[in-house]
């Protein structure tokens, strides 16, 4: 139910009552878009924007430039990775677990 | 799909594991309890237990799962007024999926359908409000539940009905707040928590400010959070960064989802919509005051606890059931003695075990028995 889904806007199907159409991954859904529109801003400028999609509705632009960053971060933390490999003998601890 | 797969690549997870295990190893040094990080989501619970994160972990570092499962700690009494109100034969009684299975201290509303009942699962309040178009003969009655997350969408549900005058329709509201929840936790005395993995989607809406006191007062580290593999092990990371520094501050690991100041439109219609109650009664953890809203005045005929005589009984949750200590993380699911025996998935005595987020369902899908022996 809290979880949500990534989609894209593809089309307005009313502007008047703020609901447009959502792909997500193939399956399209009317949704409200209230919550991602710009305000005063044309609902066409929706179209094509990445959205989270909760119960029907477009909770959250997902912002691409923020995703790379974070993605940048994480590509860092590997690269460090490999120099740490060569200064360290030990491991972490063992993966194996009971139960 | 977008960002998904990215957040799942096993060479970045591969990376951070071997990053928390050097500051695991740093925080170890001096302590002989384990480093507890409370996932506050219930999402995150699931998550944390589908890619069996806790097993590549250092044993040192331990998820707490927190009461992040709006499903999980909704009290037997509002289930019973569920199916009160499901009962009445002009009602068609709308819900999410999840709720179906909870246990009343009478019947779930899964049974009440079997028994006759109008119950139908829908995906979005939206859905309910189209049943209601469809039969202006009948009363369609969406039970709203959730956290800040759905808070929204029923909001604005109730702005739509409002707008477009669908007198049929009406909301039985049974919606928590996170920050009032998340102090009184954090009140407790001997809360063993050292951090928090702050929840992805309630932050979406309510933004990263609303947390500081848990830095300021409680000097405890917290991370928003995503929702996949990567984005957990990040925030772990972050929040034991805090920790091996000595700090206690909010971060935002979910940026690409969650702005800081959260979503000004869905606050304004939820803010328009709802006001606090002076207190919520919740399964496992009793009334905390000020964590639940109800509907304002102005959308008093919107509102099904109004328009339909509820019963609005407390009932105590089954005696055997530890739920309670679960929610707070002050034991873990094994513990309690009818887990996997009377209380299962396909029979569930306690709600925890309904939810595929809840922590009682997560364990004994998955087998989490981490510290168990």
């Amino acid at each position: 139910m809290c979880l949500g889904i990534p989609g894209r806007i593809v089309a307005i199907a009313d502007a008047d009552a703020m609901l447009a159409i959502v792909d997500v991954s193939g399956v399209r859904r009317s949704v409200d878009v209230v919550c991602v529109a710009e305000p005063g801003a044309p609902l066409d400028t929706l179209i094509g924007v990445w959205v989270l999609v909760h119960v029907g509705f477009a909770m959250s632009r997902i912002d691409e430039a923020e995703a790379a960053a974070t993605l940048k971060v994480l590509a860092e933390i590997g690269e460090m990775d490999a120099e740490m490999d060569a200064m360290r003998t030990g491991s972490v601890e063992p993966l194996v677990r009971a139960g | 799909m977008r960002f998904v797969n990215e957040f799942r690549d096993p060479a970045l997870a591969t990376g951070l594991i071997r990053e928390i295990g050097v500051l695991a190893a740093r925080l170890e040094r001096g302590r002989t309890n384990p480093v507890a990080v409370m996932e506050v989501c219930g999402g995150h619970t699931h998550a944390i237990f589908r890619y069996g994160l806790e097993g590549l972990l250092p044993d040192i570092i331990e998820f707490v799962h927190g009461p992040g499962c709006p499903v999980c700690v909704l009290p037997m009494g509002r289930v019973d007024d569920c199916v009160a109100i499901a009962e009445r034969p002009e009602v068609i009684f709308a819900t999410f999926g999840d709720a179906m299975r909870v246990p009343g201290s009478r019947k779930s509303l899964l049974q009440a359908k079997a028994d006759g009942a109008d119950v139908r699962m829908v995906y979005s309040p939206l859905d309910a409000v189209e049943l209601a178009r469809r039969n202006p003969g009948r009363e369609v009655v969406f039970f709203g539940l959730g956290f800040e997350t759905t808070m929204p969408s029923t909001a604005l549900t109730v702005l739509r009905a409002a707008r477009e005058d669908i007198s049929n329709f009406s909301l039985f509201c049974n919606h928590i707040t996170i920050i009032p929840t998340l102090r009184a936790l954090l009140e407790q005395p001997d809360f063993g928590i050292d951090g928090f993995i702050g929840p992805g989607h309630v932050s979406m809406v309510i933004g990263t400010a609303p947390y500081r006191f848990i830095a300021e007062e409680f000097r405890r580290p917290l991370v928003v959070a995503g929702f996949e593999p990567i984005d957990l092990l990040q925030s772990l990371l972050m929040v034991l960064r805090q920790l091996a520094a000595g700090e206690a501050r909010i971060e935002n690991q979910y940026a690409r989802v969650v702005p800081e100041a959260g979503n000004p439109a869905a606050l304004s219609a939820v803010a328009q919509v709802y006001e606090t109650r002076p207190t919520f009664e919740w399964r496992g953890l009793g009334s905390i005051a000020e964590s639940g809203v109800r509907l304002r005045e102005p959308y008093a005929r919107f509102d099904a606890e109004r328009r339909f005589a509820v019963p609005d009984v407390k009932v105590a949750d089954p005696a055997a059931c530890r739920c309670g200590e679960v929610l707070t993380g002050a034991v873990k699911p094994w513990a309690c003695p009818v887990f996997g025996t009377s209380c299962t998935p396909e029979m569930p005595l306690g709600a925890l075990m309904v939810s595929s987020e809840g922590a009682c369902a997560a364990y004994y899908q998955y087998g989490g028995m981490k510290g168990a022996a």
